[in-house]
Formats: structure tokens, sequence, C-alpha cells
């Protein structure tokens, strides 16, 4: 940016004690050394205080609390979990617990975020205003409100398993498969009557795997026609192999395993069985949706809007179908002005998904920054953790944006 | 000649255009039922709208606004539909000020923010006079003494400081600008050191304005507070930050780099764990620094490193010829930044801060997790817990809604002002 | 100790800085310098520490922070309540942010010697119960195989919760929630089938409902909640202060030495060595603490001996209705048991 060139000769004579300020080949090393001497003495001055305190309590810091065993549960878990496991166990619930969230958040927010968008620059004047009411209430008001509200809508407003009791019940379940409740959604959960290996987490990455395949070979069969087509001219009509590509091996597959439903049913005090999307889940994963969803919005009209219609017109005008228009030209260009901040909002997901403490969803916030840290008293520690783990996921996250934009980057002149 | 010819001489009068392609039913055709894909869309989006008003309507008209809690609430409404808004008018003041301000005091908040808007005006509105900036000046001291009361001592002594500091800069700063900063803060630093001995030892037992304590603030006050004190604190040390990250002294530029990736990093969530459960270590074990101030610190590194980041985009907008121009002109660092390049490209950042400010003004409900009572905090805690309002959710999440609504959606609608009024100064 | 200028000077520069100074000053010192005990509570538990409609802070915890001030500042007012949530009370405490913690605190040993804090004494003999709503038809903790259980995280309880359980052998389904509020809503709610925390807690939650008869508590006590005032390790003057100050409550009530006949009592000795020992006629006993001879006539005249803290706050005859049980004087089969005044 600013570049002191003075072309001056250089001086002669001996060294002067103000040349440190004057002359350029000593100043820019005269003010570093002042800078490092003042921060140098911040960061003294703040670890002498660190050391000294912690002496006067009588406290150290270690990370070995992380062995012992955590000794409470929690109710959402992607791996095993019980009150025995260790306190780096329950953080590693925690992480995969707020990956699952912000992974979850970030798909729904895109997709509410392109309807919005699109339809915020519909010709439909009802839509469009309507669309402009939706992104400026949700932008404007705060996330922590929002997840607040929808939580209390899951607390509040659904009906307690308990309503579902009795021969009259105030509660009924949805299609005799889906049961509503104050406490999280209950859905039908797929299961294997014949598995081929003991645990469920290997048939389905089994299931995966033969997806995989299929993908890869409708990939083949796709490049195989392209060749056909340039050299002939015509494209083989496959997409009835694709199909049977697609479906044909995993039917098989589950077919073989026995696939089969769970309903959840109500037993006890809670319903048993399928799989629960927790209330502490929904409410966290809706609002961040449709808070991020409303920016995620106007980048998308702002991303539209900013290809000029003379592209459009170019292409038009070089006998490309509108189809093809949107393709080749307007979505490319589109996208180099969308994504960049779509993935920033990714990020921002991620980050609010640490609110997850005020509805009580275990990520990591809750039970390495939570839990954990109340049970241990070792707060340097595990505000060290946990912004080490977000750093991280920031971190990677940026270096993916630099990737994108590198391989977009315009190269102009 | 006859009169015969194949072309009309005299034009026809005019006619009304046909009745479907003017006024309300052309409008409507071209804008709501364009096609039948449209039509479809409308009819969704009306029956939207009719679901909403349908629910919200008689939910505000029936609402019962004078009880004094919710059972009673019921018993008015006797199972018609309305809402319970007493609670707003009952729990008014715990809203606004929190649950321990005194009563009696709430005039002296009041007064600080009709003041704050004669001290923001000559900073949002530049047609204002230049001189009313004056008063902005004084504005935080006039505040603070206001809202925490105590010896005025303690402002002015503030005051003193950093007027002394200015007019030493403005009398050095022609000769050596480093010298001048570093006088300016050598004076700064021995007036307050002197004024605190005077404050001590002038400070009566029974002050002009009673002194409260800052965990005594709350309610939408402290949201205020908190979004005033951090955003105007955080402009200049995101500036500072944005230049360091510019500059081409190594040492500096990494610095500031790895400071706001770092602060761009992590929650700001685990930033205010930081300011309840750890900073207190990083402070002399004697020093007791209360938990508004340190997360007034945190809140302001946060916001600081956004703002230098919108900062760094309106440097890197200005173009390259700008940077040469002050070079060719011999105007050294300080001078080019100061009267070239610094005032442009905050000009084009404005939008941006007001962005960050807007976003910064939401997060400050999040201090309601480590247990400050804001206004989310209070309506979780104290009044939601209450036995007369336990179960009156909507009306205080609506309100509580509203309230950042408006003062957002004001602000950023003043931002867009700003934008087209900053656009129209280029042409 | 002046207050520093260069800290003063800091405090001006930076909002609010109230700094209290220099090396090696005693927290009695400190809080004499300051005027103000900074006492920590909860953010609000109906009996034992939550502020009143005026803002005023009423309870049981609350009276022991106000006897502390009247011991040692002379005025029961002079205290600061620093609200705390189970994340916060530690580092408030060990940061000296607060000069004592007065807030159900359950006196385990890692927090006694790992966490290096001081409990000073026991002022509420509690332990962990389960309250149910009566229409859900349980009668004992045994039957709640399967439930869904709202907590305080950051407690001894969860912990407790966990173990009692597994020992057990029940499944359960924790809902963890930061305070005592939002728990009380989400079990009004009906997102937990439970609420689980110390019977006293539980009593003064069920006491702010509207209809408290409908919840029942079950009979079930899964743990040993010893709650007591603690302090930081490492200055012993000031927990020798604390631990005398609660101690001189307790003897107030064995003694019979009340806030209504302490003028009279405290006027000149009587016949009752132990009493004039303790309201400081005879001896030099708040010498010996760094006190006045009146401290703890002070004390008791701030809230009342034990006995009467207790009726007025969490006693029958408040709204929380907690019975003396194990919390009644040792002549009359609890555990409260004062060491002598000699």
């Amino acid at each position: 940016m600013y570049h002191m060139t003075s072309m001056t000769d250089p001086h002669q004579g001996q060294f002067r004690l103000s040349m440190l300020f004057n002359d350029t080949r000593y100043r820019s090393l005269t003010y570093q050394a002042i800078a490092a001497i003042l921060l140098a003495l911040a960061i003294w001055y703040l670890a002498n205080n660190l050391v000294q305190n912690l002496r006067t309590a009588g406290l150290n810091i270690s990370f070995d609390f992380l062995r012992d065993s955590a000794g409470y549960d929690i109710n959402q878990r992607l791996i095993e979990y019980d009150s025995q496991s260790t306190h780096a166990r329950a953080a590693i619930v925690g992480i995969l617990n707020t990956l699952l969230v912000s992974f979850l958040a970030c798909i729904t927010a895109t997709i509410f975020g392109v309807i919005a968008g699109v339809l915020r620059l519909s010709n439909n004047w009802l839509v469009s205003k309507l669309m402009s009411v939706y992104v400026e209430i949700f932008r404007n008001i705060p996330v922590l409100i929002w997840i607040i509200i929808i939580f209390t809508i899951m607390t509040a407003v659904m009906p307690a398993p308990r309503a579902f009791r009795g021969d009259t019940p105030e509660a009924t379940m949805l299609l005799d498969m889906f049961a509503f409740t104050n406490r999280g959604v209950y859905i039908p959960g797929p299961y294997f009557t014949a598995p081929l290996f003991a645990s469920a987490f290997l048939n389905w990455v089994l299931v995966l795997a033969v997806l995989a395949g299929s993908l890869f070979a409708t990939r083949r069969m796709a490049r195989w026609a392209t060749g056909v087509q340039e050299q002939t001219g015509v494209r083989p009509t496959t997409w009835y192999f694709t199909l049977a590509m697609w479906i044909v091996p995993v039917g098989l597959l589950l077919m073989v395993m026995g696939l089969a439903w769970e309903i959840p049913a109500l037993k006890g005090f809670n319903f048993k069985g399928g799989i629960k999307i927790g209330g502490a889940l929904i409410a966290l994963w809706f609002a961040l949706s449709i808070y991020t969803g409303a920016f995620i919005a106007e980048n998308v009209r702002a991303g539209i809007q900013a290809i000029s219609k003379g592209q459009t017109e170019a292409a038009g005008a070089l006998g490309l179908r509108p189809r093809r228009t949107m393709n080749l030209v307007v979505l490319p260009q589109a996208l180099r002005v969308i994504i960049p901040p779509l993935i920033s909002h990714y990020l921002n997901i991620t980050k609010n998904s640490s609110l997850a403490i005020a509805v009580g969803y275990a990520d990591v916030t809750a039970t390495l920054g939570g839990i954990t840290l109340n049970q241990t008293g070792r707060a340097i520690e595990c505000v060290l953790l946990l912004m080490a783990f977000y750093l991280t996921i920031s971190l990677l996250i940026s270096v993916g944006m630099n990737f994108y934009n590198k391989s977009v980057k315009l190269e102009e002149r | 000649m006859t009169d015969l010819s194949f072309v009309r001489s005299d034009m026809l009068p005019e006619r009304a255009p046909p009745a479907n392609e003017v006024g309300m039913v052309k409008w409507l055709r071209t804008n709501l039922f364009s096609t039948w894909a449209n039509s479809l869309l409308t009819i969704a989006a009306f029956y939207v709208i009719y679901l909403v008003l349908a629910n919200v309507l008689p939910w505000f008209s029936g609402g019962v606004w004078t009880t004094s809690s919710l059972s009673e609430c019921r018993e008015v409404l006797q199972g018609e539909v309305g809402g319970c808004f007493s609670v707003l008018t009952e729990r008014w003041n715990q809203l606004i000020y929190g649950f321990k301000y005194p009563v009696d005091l709430y005039w002296r908040p009041n007064i600080a923010l009709l003041l704050l808007a004669f001290a923001a005006a000559p900073v949002l509105f530049f047609d204002l006079p230049r001189k009313l900036l004056l008063f902005t000046a004084i504005y935080p001291f006039v505040a603070y003494w206001l809202i925490w009361g105590g010896p005025i001592g303690v402002p002015v002594t503030a005051f003193v400081g950093i007027l002394g500091a200015y007019l030493v800069f403005e009398r050095f700063n022609a000769a050596n600008f480093a010298a001048a900063g570093l006088a300016a803060v050598a004076v700064a630093f021995s007036l307050w050191f002197i004024g605190g001995y005077l404050v001590d030892m002038l400070a009566s037992d029974d002050p002009l304005l009673t002194p409260v304590a800052s965990r005594d603030l709350g309610g939408f006050m402290l949201n205020l507070m908190l979004g005033v004190t951090c955003v105007s604190l955080s402009i200049p040390l995101g500036i500072a930050l944005a230049l360091g990250r510019q500059s081409n002294l190594p040492l500096i530029k990494g610095v500031c780099v790895i400071f706001i990736e770092f602060i761009r990093g992590v929650p700001l969530i685990t930033l205010l764990f930081v300011a309840s459960v750890m900073l207190a270590y990083f402070f002399p074990p004697d020093a007791t620094v209360d938990l508004f101030l340190r997360v007034v610190i945190m809140i302001t590194l946060f916001s600081s490193a956004y703002i230098a980041e919108v900062i760094r985009g309106g440097l890197a907008a200005l173009p390259k010829g700008q940077y040469e121009a002050a070079d060719s002109l011999g105007l050294d660092y300080p001078q080019a930044m100061r009267f070239i390049i610094l005032p442009q490209a905050l000009k084009i950042s404005i939008p941006g801060i007001v962005n960050v400010a807007v976003g910064l003004f939401k997060d400050t409900t999040l201090v309601s997790v480590i247990s400050m009572f804001d206004l989310v905090g209070m309506i979780r805690g104290p009044i939601l817990a209450s036995q007369e309002w336990n179960g009156v959710y909507w009306e205080l999440l609506g309100f509580a809604a509203l309230l950042f609504f408006v003062v957002c959606y004001g602000i950023s609608q003043y931002s867009q002002w700003l934008e087209r009024r900053l656009r129209t100064d280029h042409r | 100790m002046k207050k520093s200028a260069f800290l003063g000077a800091l405090t001006v520069a930076s909002i609010a800085a109230s700094a209290a100074v220099a090396q090696d000053v005693s927290t009695l010192d400190q809080v004499k310098e300051r005027g103000k005990l900074n006492c920590g509570v909860t953010t609000g538990l109906v009996g034992f520490a939550a502020p009143d409609a005026n803002g005023q802070w009423k309870g049981f915890d609350v009276g022991v922070c106000r006897a502390v001030a009247a011991a040692v500042l002379g005025d029961a007012n002079a205290v600061e309540f620093v609200p705390t949530t189970g994340k916060t009370r530690f580092t408030a405490l060990a940061s000296g942010e607060i000069d004592m913690l007065a807030r159900n605190t359950t006196w385990t040993f890692s927090r006694d010697v790992d966490l290096k804090f001081e409990f000073v004494g026991i002022n509420y003999y509690d332990g962990q119960g389960f309250m149910v709503s009566k229409d859900l038809g349980a009668s004992s903790a045994k039957e709640l195989d399967g439930a869904t259980v709202c907590i305080q995280t950051g407690t001894t309880t969860e912990l407790n919760l966990a173990d009692f359980f597994r020992a057990n052998d029940m499944s359960y389904e924790p809902v963890p929630i930061e305070t005592n509020a939002e728990a009380q809503q989400q079990y009004l709610a009906g997102a937990c089938d439970v609420y689980t925390t110390d019977a006293s807690g539980l009593a003064a939650t069920r006491a702010t409902f509207e209809d408290p008869s409908a919840h029942i508590l079950l009979p079930e006590i899964i743990s040993k909640e010893p709650l007591g005032p603690l302090v930081r390790h490492g200055d012993n003057n000031w927990g020798d202060i604390v631990r005398w100050t609660l101690n001189a409550l307790i003897a107030a009530e064995e003694l019979g030495v009340t806030s209504a006949n302490i003028g009279e009592l405290g006027a000149s000795a009587g016949a009752n060595p132990e009493v004039n020992r303790l309201l400081g006629t005879e001896g030099t006993l708040g010498e010996m603490l760094g006190l006045d001879a009146e401290w703890a006539k002070r004390a008791i005249m701030a809230g009342g001996n034990y006995g009467e803290l207790f009726a007025k706050n969490i006693g029958e005859e408040t709204p929380i209705a907690l019975a003396r049980g194990l919390n009644a004087q040792w002549t009359e089969g609890g555990l409260l048991y004062a060491p002598p005044f000699r």
C-alpha cells in the first residue's frame, strides 16, 4: 500500500540518534522495535498477573481433567457416551452436535435464502413485498430472541407426551407415524432385520458405499454418452439406465438386509422407538435457518441483480436458449458474487450455533464450555479449548474460501 | 384537385384505453395475476397474510392492559382470545431499566438518552453545523456521570486529561506526529494521575448524584448502553487495526492479522465466557474490574475486528493513485492517512460500519447468557419466573422483538439513506 | 489503605473500574476500605436469595451475608449482592470479585481441596430430591425409568442424578438448564416430567407455582448436600470471621439470644458467661478476630439468630414451608452444633 520511497542520497557521516526516527533505513526497524517492546510488556504484564492470581488461588493450568470421567449424561449424542465416559469424549459429543446442527442449518438456510431471494425479485408485487417483510423482520431482530421464540413454540405450544395418552387423547399422531411433542418430534426410524454387520453404523456405511458406486457408474455412463455424441452427433438415450443404476443396487441391498421402519410409540413417560429430533435441536436449527436465510436472501438478490442485462442480451444474440443462458452465462457470474458471502454466512451459522446454551442443546459450548467447565472448575483450560475448536473450524472454512476465490478470480488486463 | 385523398388529414380524437389496461385493473393484472403461476402465488400470499392477521389482530384488540397477574388476565378474558399485555405495563420499569436501578433515579438515564440524540445527530447528519460536534465530544463524560453518578471529579478529570492530550497533540503535531502522540499520551496520563489524587481527596461522602453500581444496570437500557459504548470505542480501534493490517512493517502487520482473524474466528459467546470466567485472572490481583467493564472490553475487541475488516475494504477500494498522489505531495505517512486516505476510505466504509453496529447491537442480547439482566435476561429470568407472570411468553418476547426491530430497522434505513447520499456526492 | 492514584486514573479512563489496592491487603481490610461486602448469591431462588419487587435482596443466604456485613462494617445493608450462576460462582470468588459466596453451594471434597476454597460451615443440611406433577402418578423415584429430567447444569445434582439412575439401572433423558427460573418454566410447560435439585430448592420453587398442590416431592433424597458459605483459601482471618459469624447465629439460637431480647442481654454482663462472651460483655473474642467487641451482637441484630432467619425466610410459616428437620439444634435432634464461644 503506502510505500515511503525516498530517493535522497544515503547519509554520510556518523550515526545520530535522531536518525532512528528520521532515516528511512532505520525508521521501520525503530518503530517495530518499539512495538515489539510494548507488545512484550503487555504480554508480560498479563502473564504475570495470571501467574500471580493462579498462585494466590493455588491453581495450576493442566489438561489432565480431560481424562477423568465426566459423570454427567448428555441427551443428544451421535456417538456412544454415558456418564462414565471421559470429559474429552463429552467434548467430542459436543463437537459432533455442533457440526450436526450447523450442517443442517446451512442446508435449510440456503434453501430459505434462495427461495426468498428469488421471490423478492419476482414481478408479483405482493410476493416480493412479503419477502421484503420476511427479510427485514428476521434480519433486524437478534437471533437469540428467535431461538427463544421458536424454542418456546416447541415447549409451550406443542402437546406433552401425556396428552397422547388415554382413550380420548388431546393430541394424536400424524398418520400414526409422526408425533409432535414438546420434547421433540418423533419420526419412524429405519433399521435392518437381517443386517450383514453387527454394528448398525457399518451397515449404513455399506449403503453409502453402494450409493457412491452408483454415482461413479452414472458418471462413467454420462461421459460415454458425451463421447458418442461428440463422434456421431447423436446422444444415446441413457436415462433409464441411470435410473436403474441408482435404484437397483441399493434396493437389492436394502431388501437383503431387510429394511424395516420402527414406528415411535408412547411407552412410559416418553415416546420410544424411531428417531427423536429434540426440541432444542429443532429450535436451534430452525431459528438459525430463518435468521441466516434472511441474510442469504439479500446476497442472492444482490448476486442476480449484479449481472447486467447486457450479459443476457449478448447470450441471446449468440443464439443461446434461455436455459443455457442461465446455466452458462448468468449463474456462473452470479455465483461469483453470491458464494463468498454465502460461505461467511455458513461460518456465522457455526458460530451462532454456540447459542445452543440458551435452549439446552448439547453442543460443544454446552458440554465443554458449560457442564465440564462447571464441574471441574477448569475455566481457563475449557475456554481455551473451546476457542481453539471454533478457530480451527473458521480457519478451515477460510482456507476453503480462499481456494474458491482464487479459482474464480477474474483475470483482468 | 379533387377532395379525394388516401391519407387522413385530420387526427381522430384520442380514445380512452381499454378498461382493463388502466388504473387498478391494469396494475392488478401486471403485478398480481400476470400468469397462472403468479396468480397461485398471489392467492397463497393472501392466505398467509390472512392467517397472520386473523391470529394476531384479535389477540391485540382483545388484549388486557391493566391486571396485575396472568391469572387475573385469564379471569378478565373468560376464555376469549387476547394478549395479557398487563405484564408490559406492570413490569415496564424492569424491562427498560432492569430490576435494580433505583426508581427515583430513572430521570438520569432518561436525560442521558435524550442527550444521546443531540450528541449523535451531528455525527449522523453531515448538514448540521460542525460546532455541534463539541457537544458530542463532551457527551460521553456527561452520560457517564448521569448514569453512574458519584463524584463529578471522575468524568471531569477524564475529560481534562483527554482535552489536555488533544491540545498538546495539536500543538506539536506539525513538528513530529510520533513525538506529539507520545507527548499527548504522557500528558493524559499525568493529568489523570493528578486528577486521581484530587478526586480521592475532594470526594465528599454525599456527591451531587448518588452513585449507582454498574451491576445495577439492566433491561433495554443495558443493551443500548453496551451497543453505543462498544461501537463508539471500537471505531478508533478498528481504524488502527485496519491501518496496522495494511502496514508494511511485518511485525505490526502480523500482530494485527492474528488479532483480527482470532477474534473473527470465535463466537462472541466464548469471548463473553472469557469476560465472565477468565478475564478476572488477567487483571492485577488486587484490582477488581466489574463484569460490565469486562464485557465492554470483550465486545469492543470483538466489534473492532469486524470494523477493521470493513475499513480495510474501504482502504483497498481506494485507487492506487490516491496513495501515489499523497507521496508525490511529500506528505509523510500520518499526514497522508489523515488528509488523503482515511477521509475517503471511511466514507466508503460507513454503510459497512453501520451494518456491524446493527449486528453488534443485536448481539448485546448475548450477555443474558452470562447472567447479566439485559432485556432478554430480564424476560427469561425474573419476569417469567415470577409467580404472577409465569407463562406470558408471546407478549414479552414480542415486545423485545419489537424494540429491537424498531432500533435496528431505523439504523439500517439510515444506512441506506446515507449510502444514497454518498453515492450522489461522487457524481 | 488509600486508593492508589494510578489505579484511580485507570478508573477514570475506563468508565467504571473500581480499583482497590496494594499488595498483601487482607480481605478484611479490603472490605473495610470499600465500606461494602461483596457477597455472591444465586441469580434468584425465592427464600434463599432473590430480589423482591423493589430490588431488595431477601432470603436465608442473604441473611448470612447481612450478618457478616453487620459484624464487620456495622451496617447490615452495606452488602453488594453479586448474582452468580453455577458457572460464574467459583471464578468470581477465586478472582476476588466477591469476598464470600453464600449461594446454596454444596461442600464437596474437590471443591474444598482441588478448587482451593474454604467452606466455613454449613448453614443448611440438604439433599437432592425430585418433584413431579401429581397427575404423573409416580410415588417413588424408582418409578422414573425413562423419564425426562430437568436439571440445573454445573451443580452436584447433575452428577448425583447420573449416579442414581445408573445405580438403579434406569434410563433417563437429561434436559440441562442454566438457571432455576428457566428450569421452572420448562417443568411447568411439561418439557420434562421431573425437576430435580436440592429438596429445599424444590420446595422454594414449588412455593412460587400458581397451584403448588398439583406437584409433589418424591420421598427419596438421593444425596447429602451440605450447603454453606465459602471463602478463598489463604486468608484464614477472613475465613474465621465468616465462620464465627455463622456460628454466632447458630449459638445465639441455642443460647436463646434473639433479636428481641438481645438489647437487654447485650447491655451488661448477665448470668450466662457464654452469652456474655458471645455478645462482648465479657472477654475479648471480638478483638481476637480483628473486630470490635460487639461484632456478634450486630450480626444477630441484623436479621435475628439462625432460628429467626430460618423461620422468616423458609420456615413453616412461609410459602416455602420447610421443616427444621436436620437443621434443628443438636439439642433438639438436629445437626446444628456450634463450637463453644470461649
